[in-house]
């Protein structure tokens, strides 16, 4: 971690954006003047000091909703990364060390459920699958998983090749010692700005899935959802669902300002967040 | 590993060959791997299908016509028997046959997504030019910020702020993207505007930065530091000596970013209701309509894994190393 370049002053603004964003998902209770699904007013009111944004497709306080979709954005997203964090960054290590046949299975695999834009992919499973919390967070960490498994397999192969590595193989290491004490710890910086990059990218996709009406299902909501629910305003000039479309787009452009900062000094990775 | 005569046009098409047949290959194995996809429910597809109206008898009846009481393996043959020859079945929600109702909608899928290509592609490389040109300096950082938003913003939000600008506060441009048979080529591209932006937007972004990071690599090359210490100007050694050297990566990343308008598209279709593949999958998946999302899912797959092969060739067109790989 000490390879990180000095903050400037546009990564400062992008942890600022990201902190922010987790404090509205964890004191949400607090933060929300009203319960989620509590009616305040008339159907898209305007902003008022009772409701600071105004009001929803069926009168509740689009601040209060917005804070609390914090809190569901936040933890799937969250939890869909940490998931397929874990798949794809051990699955990855193992094909890069073991190398021969499990590499090339494992890599094929791979290829093979990246040939299919995610979306799309996301799309096919959906239909048939119970619309549940779970299911969706599987799904997502699953199509997840192979862009990190890449990614993780090809850090790893550099290292694995490398003098120190060699000599852990040599002394008669067990694979396990050589994923965990030789290559995780070097493997680090370039893993923590694609942990990053996965993490705006999660945002993004659960928001798509749910402005799709495929993602969280009423009567929770996210920021997509709330997108979703308050769309067909637009066209008698109500702009309340531009205001959740704002606030994903501040947070993704936010993590990517922290991820271009950490970015600067290793080159090696390239930016992919339109693999599909 | 291909016995490739030098510079002849035959190793080119040798190489085709050998792409679209190992793509076939690939496609085969999409198709398995979409059909387990829509089998791995806990339950079978008929209940899921019929959801809250799961009578035993409408059960039995839907397992009937899908054939179910088949075991799974002959129910994808038959299935992938139908759609090599076209015939994908009758779509469970309207009784319509799915390749006629898929018909004219790719062709309007592959139109707006046309028409985004055609636009985005000469600006994100001008821009990522402009960018190189000028690399550190204010202009440079500006494009970059801007194009950084870009690909930060979700396809819905920038597809309504558009509408919210363009249709609702000055009524210039229609906000859904209905187009029918009788139009003329001149109102659908009026209709179709709104949608082809937000693809812009969407794609241009990282196809622009890619170009720039594209050329600044080829900036660090040691022939363009002689030719700075030869006191060339900057801009002829960018157009000159590091433009065609940059070509190769450059195509390769425009080629990927098409890719990724499949995706884009079918969000965009739905904001703007225009009567594509997107929509009509989208559509079905929310009516749970196997049969259609199977085909569906199929030809958008066939699309992404050709327009990865265009992307490969025109990089080995580009690039004459790559015709023998190591």
């Amino acid at each position: 971690m000490s390879r990180l370049p000095p903050l400037t002053p546009l990564a400062v603004i992008g942890f600022f954006g990201a902190a922010a964003f987790i404090l509205l998902a964890g004191f949400a209770p607090w933060l929300a003047p009203h319960p989620v699904s509590e009616v305040v007013g008339g159907v898209w009111e305007p902003p008022s000091a009772d409701a600071l944004l105004g009001t929803d497709n069926i009168g509740r306080d689009l601040f209060s909703r917005l804070v609390w979709g914090a809190r569901v954005t936040f933890a799937i997203a969250a939890l869909a990364t940490a998931l397929a964090f874990l798949l794809g960054v051990s699955l990855g290590f193992y094909a890069a060390v073991r190398r021969g046949w499990v590499d090339q299975l494992l890599s094929r695999l791979n290829d093979l459920l990246m040939a299919i834009p995610t979306l799309i992919f996301a799309l096919v499973v959906l239909a048939v699958l119970p619309k549940t919390m779970i299911v969706l967070v599987l799904v997502m960490a699953i199509l997840e998983a192979t862009r990190v498994f890449r990614v993780s397999r090809a850090i790893a192969a550099d290292l694995v090749v490398l003098d120190y590595v060699e000599v852990a193989r040599l002394r008669g290491e067990s694979w396990r010692w050589v994923i965990l004490r030789e290559i995780l710890p070097n493997a680090l910086s370039p893993l923590l700005a694609e942990l990053g990059l996965r993490f705006a990218f999660s945002i993004l996709f659960l928001s798509t899935l749910s402005f799709l009406g495929l993602g969280v299902q009423p009567p929770i909501a996210d920021w997509g959802s709330l997108v979703k629910e308050n769309k067909d305003g637009l066209l008698f000039g109500v702009f309340a669902a531009l205001i959740p479309g704002a606030a994903i787009a501040i947070l993704v452009i936010c993590i990517n300002l922290v991820v271009d900062w950490m970015l600067q000094k290793t080159t090696s990775l390239k930016r992919g967040r339109r693999d599909g | 590993m291909l016995a490739a005569p030098k510079g002849g046009g035959l190793s080119l098409w040798a190489m085709l060959a050998r792409r679209l047949a190992l793509g076939l290959v690939l496609l085969w194995a999409v198709s398995l791997v979409i059909f387990a996809g829509t089998q791995i429910l806990p339950g079978d597809v008929a209940s899921a299908m019929l959801g809250q109206q799961a009578t035993p008898a409408a059960v039995a009846s839907i397992r009937q016509e899908l054939g179910l009481e088949q075991p799974a393996a002959v129910r994808y043959v038959k299935w992938l028997g139908g759609a090599v020859t076209g015939d994908f079945g009758r779509s469970y929600s309207n009784r319509q046959d799915i390749a006629k109702s898929i018909a004219p909608r790719l062709k309007n899928t592959l139109l707006l997504a046309a028409m985004a290509a055609a636009i985005a592609i000469p600006l994100s490389i001008a821009l990522g030019i402009a960018c190189a040109l000028t690399a550190g300096s204010w202009i440079d950082r500006t494009i970059g910020l801007v194009t950084l938003s870009a690909i930060s913003l979700p396809e819905f939000f920038a597809g309504y702020l558009l509408i919210a600008y363009f249709s609702v506060m000055h009524l210039w441009l229609p906000s859904s993207a209905t187009v029918s048979e009788g139009m003329s080529l001149g109102q659908r591209f009026v209709v179709m505007l709104l949608p082809c932006l937000t693809l812009v937007l969407a794609v241009v972004g990282h196809m622009m930065r890619m170009t720039r990071v594209a050329l600044l690599n080829v900036m660090t090359s040691p022939y363009i530091e002689t030719a700075l210490l030869k006191g060339l100007p900057r801009s002829r050694i960018v157009w000159k000596h590091a433009l065609p050297n940059a070509v190769s990566p450059i195509v390769n990343v425009v080629a990927l970013n098409l890719a990724y308008l499949v995706v884009g598209v079918v969000v965009v279709e739905v904001i703007f209701v225009y009567p594509g593949m997107g929509q009509y999958l989208v559509d079905h998946v929310a009516k749970r309509d196997v049969p259609v999302v199977q085909a569906t899912g199929l030809v958008f797959a066939a699309i992404y894994i050709l327009l990865n092969i265009a992307a490969d060739m025109i990089s080995v067109i580009a690039n004459p190393r790559l015709r023998h790989p190591r």
